[in-house]
């Protein structure tokens, strides 16, 4: 037990181990035939490495690392987008530092920074709107990336601007949802999903109610959780036992921060200035039907695609492949461990990332190369 | 900026756009706490923990919560890169005025 030690409450934890011991043999689960269960959000992913909770739970429990975590699942046409508006003279472009070492099919925004963009890393996009106040004569673009936790922030951002009828921002909408790549994760007869356990601070936002039909249609269980590993090794033995009793439910773990309906003021702030896109493209899964989010006509001047005629339907094509030799698609939809790709730990690595995954703490890739599975690269060979 | 970071609600600097003072491990910044608000008084918010995501409030916390989930991301390194992120964002903008 290598790094029960540092759990705040280590007894605690040993017994929740124990406990998850005895209903995986209970299952009847084994190294041979695990039981899989997918962590959804990159958060999770980070700490079980981080706590070694791979390795502290039995043989026959497999973590299946999920599609939540915004930077990775970033398509390359995007980051080019995002590239081409980053360098019109006029504009300054801010983004979240998270999204400047992903590759697009020439260059990162850290190179075309390098290369003369004014390129801003904001922490939030109240930043960006006070640059734009600031600068009347330049156009301040915000790059609006990620899942549910962050959909609000940019929405509010936008009814201020609107507000104050700012003629200067706009925002390039990447914002994604969670439940559309479950989904299509649940319907791929080469999946093996035995449970979930939920994001926490995306259901701060949306409630539990958004993962129903996971229960319901596919049967399967799901608790959302907190992110203390304690949080996480309690969220796995409700999943276990509701396998071990047959039943499929939603769960919530975590309701000391996450009320059961979500944030009301986030999702009418939501629902005012975005709709669905009809489909959007994930890096690694593909195009996914009403998975992305588009500002509304009524907010069409903060919408940098239609101020600025890039994104969909205005390019030409959309597609693009991964590079050579990586693996990112198989690793995301777990057939496929990071270390066996053969690009892991020599042709990507966090310093020069390949895939996507390997660019933020929460990808797979990154998660496994800064917690040991270079060592363990080096030990199979 | 999935995971967020606790900070405390130290002054409100504009009730009417709901923007507030958040002391965040010693770093104060502006938070946007429209999404806490409910329909009292701003300035009930005073000293109330919340769990901060890039810059708005989303979600009151006890101040025990706040310290076990600080102590995660410190582990995670999360809160660290976090903390940076505003002090470089905060840096940016002293520059750019
Ligand atoms: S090691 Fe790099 S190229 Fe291979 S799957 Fe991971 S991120 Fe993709």
């Amino acid at each position: 037990m290598k790094y029960a030690e540092e759990f705040r409450d280590p007894k605690a934890a040993k017994g929740l181990l124990a406990q998850i011991a005895t209903v995986i043999d209970e299952i009847g689960a084994t190294k041979e035939k695990p039981v899989h269960i997918m962590e959804i959000c990159g958060g999770h992913t980070h700490a079980i490495f981080r706590y070694g909770l791979d390795k502290l739970t039995p043989e026959g429990l497999e973590f299946i690392h999920g599609p939540g975590c915004p930077v990775c699942v970033l398509p390359m046409s995007r980051v080019d987008e995002c590239v081409e508006l980053a360098e019109r003279p006029e504009v300054i472009f801010t983004t979240f530092g998270d999204a400047m070492r992903v590759p697009g099919t020439q260059k990162s925004l850290l190179q075309a920074k390098a290369d003369g963009a004014d390129i801003r890393m904001v922490y939030s996009p109240l930043d960006a709107l006070e640059l734009a106040r600031r600068n009347p004569d330049r156009e301040v673009v915000f790059f609006g990336l990620g899942f549910e936790t962050t959909t609000p922030s940019t929405a509010l951002s936008i009814q201020q601007a609107a507000a104050e009828d700012l003629t200067n921002f706009s925002v390039f909408c990447n914002h994604i949802t969670v439940p559309p790549p479950i989904k299509v994760l649940l319907d791929d007869p080469h999946m093996i999903l035995d449970g979930f356990v939920g994001p926490g601070h995306v259901s701060m936002v949306i409630g539990v109610e958004p993962y129903r039909f996971i229960a319901r249609d596919y049967g399967k269980p799901i608790v959302v959780a907190g992110f203390e590993p304690i949080d996480l090794l309690q969220s796995v033995l409700m999943v276990l036992e509701q396998i071990r009793d047959g039943r499929a439910e939603v769960e919530n773990q975590y309701s000391r921060v996450v009320p059961d309906e979500g944030n009301p003021v986030s999702i009418a702030a939501c629902e005012d200035v975005y709709e669905a896109r009809p489909t959007f493209e994930w890096r690694g899964l593909g195009e996914i039907d009403s998975s992305g989010l588009r500002i509304r006509g009524k907010y069409a001047r903060y919408d940098a695609e239609e101020k600025f005629g890039v994104g969909y339907g205005k390019g030409l094509t959309r597609f693009i492949p991964e590079p050579e030799g990586c693996a990112c698609g198989d690793v995301m939809t777990g057939r496929l461990k990071p270390r066996q790709c053969p690009q892991f730990g020599t042709g990507c690595t966090p310093e020069m990332p390949l895939g996507a995954l390997m660019v933020s703490s929460e990808g797979a890739c990154a998660a496994y190369y800064q917690y040991g599975g270079v060592e363990e690269l080096e030990a199979a060979e | 900026m999935c995971l967020g970071i606790p900070g405390q609600i130290v002054e409100i600097s504009s009730a009417e756009k709901k923007l507030a003072i958040a002391d965040v491990s010693g770093v104060r910044r502006e938070v946007n706490v429209a999404c806490i608000a409910g329909d009292g008084p701003v300035d009930d918010l005073i000293g109330a923990w919340a769990l901060i995501h890039v810059g708005f409030a989303m979600s009151r916390i006890n101040e025990e919560e706040a310290a076990k989930t600080m102590e995660v991301l410190k582990m995670l390194g999360e809160a660290q890169e976090e903390i940076e992120a505003m002090r470089e964002s905060q840096k940016m903008m002293e520059q750019a005025s």
